[in-house]
Parts: C-alpha cells; sequence; structure tokens
C-alpha cells in the first residue's frame, strides 16, 4: 500500500557521525554482504572483472571537501543510505504498493514480488538512496536490516543493522528516533544532528551529526604560560634541573 | 536525466494520441464510418503504441497489472487506470461512429475528458517530483496538455485550432525552458542543502563513493552542454511550432499537412528529448554534477 | 493498512566457523557463515581482542577474495619466456621435484645461492626456520620496505614501537597524536581508538600532509612537508625542554637519562655509558653522591649530577640532550620554513602537550612494585598518546625522524604509563633480549642462527672474512648497519648486479615484486627477465608462491598456488607478530574453514613437504622420513625451546591443560576452534601499566614463557650501539667502514636524534613531493581481484593541491607528464585543496598490469589506474664514484620511497596511463561477466 501511514510505532533509523567517519566504507561493503546473501534478491555486479563495473549498492560513502573562509580545508567522509523518510515521496509514487513504509517501526521497504521495475520511486527520492538491480531488475533499497534486527536467530546484541555492527569507528548508530529518551535522540539532541535536504519536505529519520569545529587550537605565543622558559640556555637549564629535583 | 528513448516515445506519441482521442470525442471532424475508423485506428496506434513503448522500460512488465492498484496516491497508477477508462470510452465511442453512424455525445465528451486526464496523469508523473526542479512546476502539465491538445488538432485537421494552440503551445514551450533554466536555483536544494556542511564553508564533492560507475549516475545524471542545448531549442521550436504553423499557413494540401505532422512528430521528440536531457536531478549533487 | 508479511527471523546461516581474516595485516577475528557448505556471508568476531566485533570493507569483502577468479589452480611450471605469463600445469610432485633439483645442488655446494625472501607474510617465525635449516643467510620478509625504521627506532630506544608492539591507551588517553598514517596499518583498532576518544570528545591531532582517512577526522591537521617530522618534533623537543615541562621523576627512574657518558675524547668508549664490571649502567645516586649502578635498591638516579674521574667529567645523558635541544637551531622559528609551518602553530602544539601531559595528570589506585623493589601506591597517568606509521619512516631520514617521537613520548612521561603508549605482549622486549644476526654458513648444514635480529656495535655486523657482505641484501652491512629487517627491495636488484654476489635461485612467496612491491618496477621487470652472455637468465631460477594471478607469477619458473585465506592452516604466534592487547597476551589461528577446489596448498604446507624433500634438518625425523605431514602438524608439535611452541594456548602441563608453557597437545587445534580461534590470557591488574620495571609484569611474562627470566631495563634515549658505530668511523677498532661511508657514518649515527635533509643530489628541477597511500579498503596489490572493492578502487588520479593545478593550468580529468630524476608517468589529475601545498599523491598498488588478476585488458586498473612506483629508484642517482647507493635509510635500510621528488607538466590526454606494458598471459581462465552470489536458495 503506497499511501504512507498516518504514525508509526516506532520511527528506527540510523544517526551518522560525520566527526567519526574516517571513510573505511566498511558499512558499504558489510551491507553488499548481508544484503546479497539476505532480504530478496542479491545485489549483483555487472561487468564485474572488466572495463566497467558496476553493481548496486545500498550504502555508499561520499565524501566532501568543505573550504572554510579563514584556514586549512577540510575533509568529511559521508555515508548515504536510505534516510527512511517519514514523508517517503518514494512510498507515494509507487504505482503497484511495491513500495511501502512498515506501520510498526517506520522502515521503508520494497515487496519485490509486486516492483513492475518502473524506476520512478528512485526518481523521487532525493537522497539517491534507491537502485535498480540490473540483474534481477527490480528496485533495491536500505531494509535496515529487517531481517537482522528482530532476528530471533541472532544474539540479541548483533540484533542491528550490519552496517552498525561494522562500522570500526563506531560513527553509526542505530536506534528509535521516535522515542526522545533513546540513546540515538539524545545523542542527535547533544551533537545538534542535522536532516539532510529537509527542503525537499520528506522529514528524513536518519539524522547527521554534523563535523565538530577544527583547527580549533589557538596559535599562541613564546609566553603562554604552558611554554614559559626556564632557561635560554642549557647552562640555566641545568641550574633550573638541579633546583627542580630536590623537588621532586 | 537520462533521455530514454521508451519514455521520450511514449509521451509524444501517446500525447499525440489522446490529444487526437479529445478532439473525436468532441465530433471534430465529424467523421463516422471508415473515415472514422482511419481517425481512431490513428489515435489508437499513438496512444497504445506509446503505451506499450513505456512498458519497455519496466523490469518487470508482466506485473504490469498491479500498476493500477495505488490510483489513491500514486500519479503513474492513475495514469493507467485514466489511459485504460479513456481508451475504453473512446472505444465505445468510436464503435458508435464507426458501426452504428452514431454519435454518443456524452460518451464521447467523457471520452475526451479522459483522454486529457491522461496526458495530465503522465505529466503529473513528472510535475510531482520536487526532485527534479525543471519539471516540478505548475507549466508542465501545461507544456504536455497545450502539446498534446495542439498536436491533436494537428491530426485532427483542425487548421484554425492547430495554428492557434501551436502558436499556444509554442509560447509555453518558451515558458518552460525560460522558468526551467531558473528552477534548480530556486528550489533552494544545492549542494550545502544536501551535505548540511554549508555552515562551515564551501562544499565541494571530492572523491566520488565508487570510481565506477552505477544506476544513478546512468539514470540522473545526464549533462549536456548548453550550446548544444541551445541549438537543440531551436531545431524543436521550429519543427515542432514555426514550420507546422507556417505549412498550415498556405494553402491546403494534404501533402504539406502530412509534412506539418512530421515535423510536429519530430519537433515534440526533440522538445521531450531535451524536457529529460536538460532536467537535472538533485542527486547530481551528492555526486557533485551540476 | 495491509503490508507483507515478513519472516522477520530468517535462518542466518547453517554453521559460524571463527577464524583470523588475512585481507590486510591486521589479523582481526571472523565469523565465516556457511551454507551448505559454502561461504555466505562474514562479520567480525565480538569475542575477538583485536576488533571486538567490528570489521572493515576488506574483511567485510572476503567472500569475493575467496572465490575470485583470479585464484590460481595447481602448480605452474613457465613454458614461454620469462614475463610473458605462459605457463603449463603440473601435479605437486614433479613441482616439487624441479625445485629440489634446483636446491639440493646449492645446499650441498652454497647456500648462499638461494635468496628466499617473503613478502606479506604472517609466518615469518616458519619461514626463517625454514631458511635457517636450509642453511642460506639470504632470508627476510618485507619490514625492510615497509617500516624497519618504526619497528627498529621504537627497540632500540624503548623496546617496542606502534602496531604489533604497542597501542595508545584509548580508554584514558586525552589528547592522540598521529603522524603520518596512512589509512590502513592497524586498521581496525586504530578506528576504533579513534572512535572511543571522539566519543568522549577527546582531541585527535594528524600530522600528514595528506588530509584524508583518520587525519581528515583529526581535530587539528598539521599538513607537514613530507620528510621534515623529525624537525618539527625536535622543535617541540625544544620547547618542552626550555618549557622545563618534562617528566623529570620518569626520565630520573625509568630511562637513560641520568647515565653516565664516557667524556673521555681520547678513550676508544668516549661517548659510551659508564658501566661497572658486570656491565651495569652507571649513574650518580643523589643521596650518596656517588657512582651507583642504575638498578640498585634505593637509587635516586641523578639527571644532572656529573662525574670527574682522572681530570675528566663524564656528563649523563641528560646533560648532551640539553646541549642539543636547547640550541637554537631547534628553535620553531628556525625550523618553521622548513616543515612549511608557522613557529606558533609548532609551539601551539607543544603547549598542548605539555598541558595535557602535566595539567591532566592522572592517578589510577594501582599498587605496583618497582625493578628496584621500590613499591608504588598509584599509577601515575600522563593522557597524551601517539601512533605512528611508515608517513614518517620510509625516508632516508626516518629512522632518525621515529627515534625523535619515541624521545618525545618519553620525555613526557607518557609511555608506559596510564593514559599514554601502552607495550602489547611480547614487548617490552629491549635491543639486547633480541637475537643478534646470524650469517655463519656451511655447506648442506643449517645456518649458525636466526638471520635477522638487532645489532650491538660493529662486532655484529653480517660480513664475510673479506669485509663484504655475506647477504645478498646488504642487510647489516657498514651502508645500512641496523637493518634489523634485512632489505628485500635490494634483492633482485643485487642479484642481478652481482653484487655482493650472484645468486641462482630466487625463492619469493606473497611479493608482487614485477608490480607494486618493487621501486623502479620496470627495472625490476628488465632485470628478472634478463640473460648473460651465454642466453641464461641472470638470475637462473624464480620459484615464487602467491594465490592469485599477480603480476609477480608471470616472471617466475615455478609457481607453487597457494591457498585462500579460508582454506588454510596458520598461526598469529607469539613467537612473530601476535594479536595481543596492552591488557593481554593473545595468538590465534587460521584453519581451512572450507576445503580448497583446487589442486593448490597453503605455502607453509607446501615448505614442510618441500623441505622433507630437502631432507632438511628439523623438517625430517631421525629415519629421514616426512618430519610435519603439514603446517598444522608443525603448529601443533614444534617446540622452539622446551615448552614453547608457535601457539601458546591449551598445551600440555602435567596436570592438564596450561597457558604459555606446555609440551605439544594433539588436540591444541581444536581447542583454539572451540574458542573462537584464538588464545588470551589476560595481564593481571597492577601489572598491566610500567612493564619495563614492574616487578608483577615481569614475573607475569616469565611464566608465561615470554622471557626465561625478568629483564628490567632503562629506555635508551641515547643509543649506544649507534655511538659504537660512530666510533669505528672516527677510527676505533679493528673493524672499520669503508672511507667513501666513513664521514657517512659519523654524520647519521648520531646516538641522540637528530633530522637531517635526505641525499638531494640529481633532485634538481625537481621541487614537488610526490606520496602514496594506501585507501583503508584496499591491501597492497590485493583488492583488484575482487569484485566488489574494485568498484571502489577501480582507478587512481593523482591528487594535486589547488596551488598546483592553478599554477599548471590543470581542471579534475586532465592529464599531466610526471617526470622524477628516474622516470616518468603520464596520468589523470584531481584537485584536493586539503592537502599539503607542494605535495602530490596517489593510492597505491590501484593501477594493475594488463592480463594480471583474471581482469578485463581494458580493465580501468590497467587504463587509467598507474604506480608511482616507475618513478622512484632503488638507487640514488649515480654520483659518478661507480658505487650502487641505495634509496634507503643509512643506518636501517628502510626503502625510502616518500622521499620521492617530481615536476609536473599539463599534456594531452594519451589513450592510457603510461607507460604502457603489453599484457601478459592469464594463467588462470576468463572472469565471469556479471555476478549475482547468493549460496543459500
Amino acid at each position: 500500500m503506497t499511501t504512507l501511514p498516518s504514525a508509526t510505532g516506532k520511527k528506527l533509523g540510523l544517526v551518522i557521525d560525520l566527526d567519526t567517519c574516517v571513510g573505511c566504507h566498511a558499512c558499504v561493503i558489510s551491507c553488499k554482504g548481508w544484503n546479497t546473501e539476505n532480504y530478496g534478491a542479491p545485489l549483483s555486479d555487472q561487468d564485474a572483472y572488466g572495463s566497467n563495473p558496476s553493481g548496486t549498492f545500498l550504502n555508499r560513502v561520499h565524501s566532501y571537501e568543505v573550504q572554510p573562509a579563514e584556514g586549512h580545508a577540510q575533509l568529511i567522509h559521508f555515508p548515504k543510505s536510505c534516510l527512511h523518510c517519514e514523508d517517503a515521496p518514494c512510498v507515494t509514487v509507487c504505482p503497484t504498493g511495491a513500495s511501502y513504509k512498515r506501520v510498526e517501526d517506520g522502515i521503508v521497504l520494497v515487496n519485490e514480488s509486486d516492483c513492475i521495475g518502473c524506476g520512478l520511486c528512485a526518481w523521487a527520492c532525493p537522497y539517491g538512496a534507491r537502485e535498480m538491480d540490473m540483474e534481477e531488475k527490480v528496485m533495491k533499497k536500505c531494509t535496515l536490516c529487517v531481517d537482522r534486527i528482530y532476528n530471533e536467530n541472532l544474539p540479541e546484541v548483533d540484533r542491528t543493522p550490519t552496517c552498525v555492527r561494522t562500522c570500526p569507528a563506531g560513527a553509526r548508530h542505530f536506534g528509535d528516533l521516535g522515542d526522545p529518551d533513546s540513546d540515538v535522540s539524545r545523542l542527535v539532541a547533544e551533537r545538534g544532528g542535522v536532516d539532510l535536504m529537509p527542503e525537499q519536505g520528506t522529514k528524513p529519520v536518519n539524522k547527521y551529526l554534523p563535523p565538530r569545529p577544527k583547527d580549533t587550537l589557538p596559535e599562541i605565543d613564546v609566553l603562554a604560560p604552558f611554554l614559559e622558559p626556564v632557561a635560554q640556555e642549557p647552562t640555566g637549564f641545568l641550574a633550573w634541573l638541579d633546583k627542580a629535583l630536590e623537588k621532586l | 536525466m537520462h533521455p530514454a528513448p521508451s519514455v521520450i516515445a511514449f509521451s509524444t506519441f501517446s500525447g499525440l494520441g489522446f490529444g487526437l482521442l479529445f478532439w473525436l470525442g468532441f465530433g471534430v471532424p465529424a467523421v463516422s464510418g471508415w473515415s472514422a475508423f482511419a481517425f481512431f485506428t490513428i489515435a489508437y496506434l499513438l496512444a497504445v503504441g506509446g503505451l506499450i513503448s513505456s512498458t519497455f522500460h519496466l523490469g518487470h512488465p508482466e506485473r504490469a497489472l498491479k500498476a493500477f492498484t495505488q490510483w489513491r496516491s500514486s500519479w503513474l497508477s492513475r495514469e493507467g487506470v485514466c489511459a485504460v477508462a479513456a481508451l475504453i470510452v473512446m472505444a465505445v465511442h468510436g464503435a458508435g461512429l464507426v458501426f452504428f453512424d452514431a454519435s454518443w455525445q456524452p460518451v464521447g465528451m467523457l471520452g475526451a475528458l479522459l483522454s486529457l486526464g491522461t496526458v495530465f496523469t503522465t505529466a503529473m508523473i513528472y510535475t510531482q517530483l520536487k526532485t527534479v526542479p525543471r519539471w516540478n512546476l505548475p507549466l508542465t502539465p501545461v507544456y504536455f496538455l497545450s502539446l498534446s491538445l495542439a498536436g491533436g488538432a494537428l491530426l485532427a485537421g483542425q487548421i484554425t485550432w492547430g495554428i492557434v494552440l501551436l502558436i499556444a503551445a509554442g509560447a509555453v514551450q518558451a515558458a518552460t525552458w525560460l522558468l526551467g533554466d531558473k528552477a534548480f536555483k530556486q528550489s533552494g536544494t544545492d549542494i550545502a542543502s544536501a551535505t548540511q556542511l554549508g555552515n562551515i564553508g564551501q562544499v565541494r564533492a571530492f572523491e566520488p563513493p565508487h570510481t565506477g560507475t552505477n544506476y544513478l549516475l546512468r539514470e540522473f545524471v545526464f549533462q549536456i552542454g548548453r550550446k548544444h542545448a541551445q541549438k537543440l531549442r531551436v531545431i524543436a521550436m521550429s519543427l515542432m511550432i514555426v514550420l507546422p504553423v507556417i505549412l498550415l499557413l498556405l494553402p491546403f494540401n494534404h501533402l504539406l499537412a502530412a509534412l506539418a505532422v512530421l515535423a510536429h512528430v519530430a519537433g515534440v521528440l526533440t522538445s521531450r528529448w531535451l524536457f529529460f536531457a536538460e532536467a537535472e536531478h538533485v542527486v547530481g549533487l551528492y555526486y557533485g554534477k551540476r | 493498512m495491509n503490508q507483507p508479511k515478513l519472516n522477520l527471523s530468517p535462518k542466518v546461516s547453517d554453521e559460524v566457523r571463527k577464524t583470523t581474516c588475512y585481507m590486510c595485516a591486521c589479523r582481526c577475528g571472523i565469523n565465516v557463515h556457511l551454507k551448505e557448505g559454502k561461504v555466505a556471508y562474514i562479520e567480525g568476531n565480538r569475542d575477538h581482542p583485536v576488533n571486538k566485533g567490528v570489521l572493515c570493507a576488506k574483511g567485510s569483502a572476503g567472500i569475493m577474495q575467496h572465490n575470485a577468479p583470479a585464484r590460481l589452480r595447481a602448480p605452474l611450471k613457465r613454458v614461454g619466456p620469462r614475463g610473458s605469463g605462459a605457463f603449463e600445469e603440473i601435479s605437486w610432485d614433479e613441482a616439487y621435484q624441479i625445485a629440489a633439483d634446483w636446491l639440493t645442488p646449492i645446499r650441498e655446494s652454497n647456500p648462499e645461492k638461494l635468496a628466499f625472501f617473503t613478502g606479506r607474510d604472517q609466518s615469518q617465525s616458519f619461514t626463517s626456520l625454514w631458511a635457517q635449516a636450509f642453511g642460506t643467510p639470504n632470508y627476510a620478509a618485507h619490514g625492510g620496505f615497509c617500516s624497519v625504521n618504526m619497528a627498529a627506532a621504537g627497540i632500540y630506544t624503548m623496546g617496542g614501537a606502534f602496531w604489533e608492539f604497542g597501542q595508545p591507551d584509548w580508554d584514558h588517553t586525552k589528547l592522540f597524536m598521529l603522524f603520518g598514517v596512512a589509512e590502513d596499518h592497524d586498521s581496525n583498532p586504530i578506528k576504533m581508538g579513534i572512535g572511543k576518544i571522539k566519543g568522549r570528545g577527546a582531541r585527535v591531532i594528524g600530522v600528514n600532509p595528506i588530509r584524508t582517512g583518520y587525519n581528515a577526522v583529526a581535530d587539528d591537521w598539521v599538513g607537514i612537508t613530507p620528510g621534515t617530522d623529525g624537525l618539527f618534533i625536535l622543535s617541540m623537543i625544544h620547547c618542552l625542554m626550555q618549557a622545563g615541562r618534562i617528566d623529570l621523576h620518569y626520565l630520573a627512574q625509568y630511562t637513560d637519562a641520568p647515565v653516565l657518558v664516557n667524556g673521555d675524547e681520547k678513550s676508544p668508549e668516549f661517548g659510551l655509558y659508564l658501566r661497572d664490571e658486570d656491565g651495569k649502567q652507571l649513574v650518580m645516586d643523589r643521596v650518596t653522591k656517588k657512582l651507583t649502578p642504575y638498578d640498585q635498591p634505593g637509587v635516586k638516579p641523578d639527571l644532572s649530577a656529573t662525574h670527574r674521574a682522572k681530570g675528566v667529567t663524564h656528563r649523563p645523558v641528560f646533560h648532551k640532550m640539553a646541549e642539543m635541544y636547547l640550541s637554537e637551531d631547534y628553535a620553531p622559528e628556525a625550523v618553521a620554513e622548513r616543515c612549511g609551518l608557522p613557529a606558533n602553530r609548532i609551539r601551539a602544539i607543544a603547549s598542548e602537550l605539555a598541558r595535557v601531559a602535566f595539567e591532566e595528570a592522572f592517578e589510577l589506585d594501582h599498587k605496583w612494585t618497582d625493578f628496584r623493589g621500590e613499591t608504588h601506591d598509584t599509577m601515575i597517568g600522563r593522557p597524551v598518546s601517539f601512533h605512528a606509521m611508515r608517513g614518517i619512516s620510509a625516508h632516508a631520514n626516518g629512522f632518525q625522524t621515529c627515534r625523535a617521537l619515541h624521545v618525545l613520548q618519553i620525555i613526557l612521561g607518557t609511555v608506559e604509563v596510564p593514559g599514554g603508549f601502552r607495550f602489547k605482549p611480547p614487548y617490552p622486549k629491549p635491543a639486547t633480549a633480541h637475537p643478534r644476526p646470524h650469517v655463519g654458513m656451511t655447506a648442506g648444514a643449517p645456518l649458525n642462527g636466526p638471520h635477522l635480529g638487532f645489532v650491538h656495535g660493529p662486532e655484529d655486523l653480517a660480513l664475510k672474512e673479506d669485509g663484504t657482505p655475506a647477504r645478498i641484501d646488504k642487510a647489516f652491512t657498514w651502508e645500512n648497519p641496523m637493518s634489523s629487517h634485512g632489505l628485500m627491495h635490494m634483492v633482485i636488484s643485487n642479484a642481478h648486479a652481482g653484487d655482493p654476489y650472484k645468486i641462482d635461485t630466487l625463492f619469493m612467496y606473497m611479493a608482487n615484486m614485477s608490480w607494486n612491491s618493487s621501486m623502479n618496477t620496470g627495472g625490476v621487470m628488465q632485470m628478472l627477465t634478463d640473460k648473460d652472455e651465454n642466453g641464461e637468465y641472470v638470475i637462473p631460477h624464480i620459484i615464487y608462491s602467491d594465490a592469485y594471478s599477480s603480476e609477480m607469477v608471470a616472471y617466475a619458473d615455478l609457481i607453487l598456488p597457494d591457498t585462500t585465506y579460508l582454506e588454510r592452516h596458520d598461526c598469529i604466534s607469539l613467537l612473530d607478530r601476535p594479536i595481543c592487547e596492552a591488557d593481554a597476551a593473545a595468538d590465534a589461528i587460521r584453519w581451512p574453514v572450507v576445503e580448497p577446489d583446487r589442486n593448490v596448498k597453503g605455502f607453509q604446507s607446501a615448505l614442510c613437504d618441500l623441505g622433507a624433500k630437502l631432507g632438511l634438518p628439523g623438517f625430517v625425523n631421525e629415519d629421514g622420513s616426512q618430519k610435519y605431514a603439514d603446517y598444522a602438524d608443525y603448529i601443533t608439535n614444534h617446540e622452539r625451546r622446551p615448552g614453547i611452541g608457535p601457539l601458546a594456548g591449551w598445551r600440555m602441563g602435567e596436570s592438564g591443560l596450561q597457558s604459555g608453557r606446555g609440551a605439544p597437545n594433539a588436540g591444541q587445534i581444536d581447542n583454539y576452534i572451540a574458542n573462537g580461534g584464538f588464545f588470551a590470557e589476560h595481564i593481571p591488574e597492577g601489572a598491566n601499566y610500567y612493564k619495563p620495571w614492574n616487578r608483577a609484569y615481569q614475573d607475569w611474562a616469565v611464566k608465561l614463557g615470554l622471557y626465561d627470566s625478568p629483564q628490567p631495563y632503562l629506555f635508551s634515549l641515547y643509543v649506544e650501539p649507534m655511538r659504537k658505530f660512530q666510533l669505528a668511523a672516527e677510527g676505533h677498532g679493528d673493524r672499520q667502514p669503508p672511507e667513501h661511508l666513513r664521514a657517512r657514518i659519523k654524520a647519521t649515527m648520531s646516538p641522540l636524534p637528530i633530522w637531517y635533509e635526505t641525499d638531494q643530489q640529481g633532485n634538481e628541477g625537481f621541487t614537488i613531493n610526490a606520496l602514496t597511500q594506501r585507501p583503508m579498503a584496499m591491501y597492497h596489490s590485493w583488492g583488484s581481484q575482487n569484485a566488489w572493492l574494485r568498484q571502489l578502487h577501480g582507478h587512481n588520479p593523482l591528487y594535486l593541491p589547488t596551488k598546483l593545478m592553478r599554477l599548471h593550468d590543470l581542471s579534475d580529468g586532465d592529464w599531466a607528464r610526471v617526470t622524477s630524476p628516474h622516470g616518468e608517468i603520464t596520468v589523470p589529475v584531481m584537485e584536493m585543496a586539503a592537502l599539503n601545498e607542494n605535495t602530490v599523491w596517489t593510492w597505491n598498488a590501484i593501477g594493475k598490469r594488463k592480463g594480471a588478476w583474471a581482469l578485463d585488458k581494458d580493465a580501468p586498473e590497467a587504463t587509467r589506474g598507474f604506480l608511482l612506483n616507475h618513478l622512484i629508484h632503488e638507487l640514488l642517482p649515480p654520483k659518478g664514484d661507480g658505487l650502487r647507493w641505495a634509496n634507503s635509510d643509512p643506518i636501517t635500510g628502510q626503502a625510502a620511497w616518500f622521499d620521492l621528488k617530481v615536476r609536473i607538466e599539463k599534456t594531452d590526454a594519451p589513450r592510457e596511463s603510461r607507460p604502457e606494458y603489453p599484457p601478459i598471459e592469464s594463467p588462470v581462465p576468463q572472469a565471469p561477466d556479471n555476478l549475482a552470489w547468493k549460496v543459500g536458495k
């Protein structure tokens, strides 16, 4: 059913910390691995060993250079997957009902057996979160590992999206963003988490924690408190040393 | 956006076909019997041919019937419903004209409105997309409708209506280009809003996520040179509007009329190619394309 | 709403097998999920000490590595010209026979004619044992071109360096400074650590000309000029000493700062430590004012007092440091321009180090007793920590730079204290506790000891009686006396030149020498294919082992196909480079979680077979039969010393299984498998800091078998063996350096860290620094055969700073000709603003040779990808003296590939990146076009 639920029980989503993401692509490949073997069709690769390799990925890590008015340019690694929007335009445009937002947790999914592969949902998504699989000809997208997060065959600690489980730097967090007391909601509040392209009106559930201010170490002059010389010359230094050793 | 031939052909031909059906629904030209059969055949070939070509870009056309279910939310579904309704109603109307020499006017008018509705729903598929600011304008349905009506008039042999509507469609087309060129900027979506990094400084895409290409880049990132686009705009406008109008203004002759139709179709195809090729999807921002 | 009913608890797999990753050298624990006996999914092992569940891109892509079409399928015998790639598949028996026909005569006559070098080998304690049994002095692994400067500087200075030697105290550190770390080394632990301290809001300072990866998330970025890190560090030492912001107690108690140095200029021991008759370093006791052995109970070593005897004043090391580093030569203003940093920024960072180390000092309530017997109620923490890797070590001044960094840590008192840098067992282990190099060769018999080790003076050099180098790579010679890891990068060049001698068989493992693992790639290809006047190859026989169709395969005569990492046994041993953590000793295994479906064999198992066929001692039983059926048999049953084997877990004691010491246990590998593939023994609280001086730690280490007796020692701010080489260069002693090296030894072998500009002769007109980095999602050449990873990095641009882009009128996608004194490449460019303004760089080893790795000949790796290696020579430009001067650190022989200087010009886009090489014939079948990989249906 492609009309959106008026409210969802939970708002499960990811919080991505741009201050910590080192751009290692662990989440990208872990996602590829899990989702090739699990939910729906495998994520295929075309011309896999050839001149123009290209495959389906549900999560990709971009990188941006930002040049502040003053100071050094900064490089920011930027993972991006489905944001599981509250007002998900990809759902409402779907002509078959294959694309839907789950009532209980807000996860946006594609029911592959209903997908006609028209691609309109991908057109409607501003974030590039949906990719048509060229082998299976159906639309693939992040499932928030719906087949992990409730999976009773997994130990409880592993009932989390594979990208979150694998992230070495701990830059990805998973939880209920509809619950203001959840860890993820607190993190968003504390660190000023933001929506991507808010003007698109999609109300993304996933939030991004902005990088902390960089290059803030103040340049100081010679007589700053921590570097005030005890002596300028070796001889003076040794005299200081003697006194300092007395005090030890 | 990638100018996919199937979608260009679909929107061009079905637009013309439903445009012709619109006129036929209103009894213009007032035909019956074999000549009605001829007009209706042309209209159906265009409309249905267009619809069929649109299924070429589907991954699973065998599941196409499912597309009729989501009319409450989806313009694509509504288009399907509308198109089938229009074709059925107009078939009834056509049957009356061809076989019974009867013009069931309410049926025809309903069919005409449904035909126009089909073109409108097609237009709305594009118009609704906030992700493509060039399309996300009230003018987009006007552009589709005006061309459909003008092309329909041309096919229906309506010289006066044809001239008037072609000129109007030409004006609309010019306006879509004018407004469309500013749309992305005015949408407020840019790399700063996409990344939310603008408060730090000037944002520039650095390494792409993958060195190779992907579905998103193939589907949404199509770059066309400004000069090339201007040239094509001149060609589109000349073929689609200027040439047919001139030909219609000349003393009537079937050959000239056929030429006018051909020029118009070629022009609309060009215009539609530009409609896709010039449209920029906001996702391109993430890839530093804009 | 009617939404589909999903199965939210699908079965994940039939079985999980836990082993160790080998997608890089990080050695994380992995859970391999199997469905119907096939690998379905790989994730990190949560219980594993290294990665605690996380896994990087490479590790997660293991399934594509394991199934890569580039896997070799059977032993290969060359049938075309060397370099063509034409092979025929043969049996293992035939392969062993060919190898034995080459190797037996060598062993019986002159074992040095075999050069056995291994690359990214994680079984060096085994491969070196094999080489030792064979009797050749010519063995080493890849450390010489990797990071020997870092490792050796650390061990000589303080008994360990970074990565497998130690790690920051991630739980307590408040300021983490990393130098020249390019994304990959100690990959997951560093990322986890950075995540941890970022979570606490602690500060990270990144020193690197390139702001990617860890440096991109660093709070402060220092985009230093390559090769000047040492100067920057010494300037910070200057600032800290001048301000008295140094840990005097720590320096006095735990380092050689108070140790007296012979001041008698005429003495052959001038500049050496004063020692008592037991060889113990002497200090002045502040209490008794007497000359006292450093470890005497109750001694209060004096950093300041001198000792006057026979009219000569002997001064402590710390005096020398004050004299040296307080000099205005190291003032920030004096170094700023060369480092490319404002003087105030150097001060700001030094000040922050001082602030955090001393103002944020804290105490842990751990009672401990030091080696002098004094008990301390608490442990003082200084929450400043460092990490560094090749960025500072792969320069010809890298050893001294790495030394400077270790000295900086030590004067702040942050090594082995809470919040600082912590060793991982079996470290701390000072240079004196390591073996010395051995080259005693006898035809038909084993070598007289381990090949590699640590020299302590000219007497330990690996020289023949005539003074010529004993080793083919000239390790441990006057050219690079302290080359603890050998010089793998010089083997082919020296063997080709017959300098110091010719060899017969080159035997290599996992080292892509004809491509990305060599400097001067084109030259190496030529050396490998060059023929002498008789039409014979100059290097007569080449045996190579690899799991994949790498570029090097084509240049060998005989290929021993290795397995993938999921099909093999391995031990990540405490005898080698184990997986320990600062709080635990740990080792691990690999085991065949799936059996090979090809006629391949783990290389180490092949060595067991070949060793037996050659009759090598240790590889045959007394009756001449094969001793180890395979590597697993060796891992289980080999004993290095009585009770000490490759694996420390589950050894057989008198009353059952025990850790550390014990007899072999037939079920040991099963015990490891049952425990998730690893063993860990935790260090007791109170023993886990101050390890070099902490009695509880020393006793624990002896119990576990890491040492045979407690080995407390002082950190060496002053490296006495270096002074011994200087003394030789000054004319003392019997072993004298050749004249042409005398001045260089005097200048570079300073026992206190110095900085010097690397040899710039030949660099005139080449002013731009050119570097490589490894992307986090690729490891050396591994990755291009991986269908998932190659999509991330399928080709590599040369990144240019904005200033150079403008200067050369370049835009993204343009091409540039890049020239060095040695060569020329033509490559695509891309702008990068967050980059040192006079540095260009690219990703390492993305470029591939056509025909290798089972890739299409038009693969972007071959058409747009490129190697910077073509621009770097293994030798310095000729000096006109007829000598071959290695492009290496003059102390350790570390390959100085980061010293590269280039020139850039814009050029028209060529058809492909240049140089272009013709395709090699692929020894494996064509890869499939498309993949839709799902093993469970």
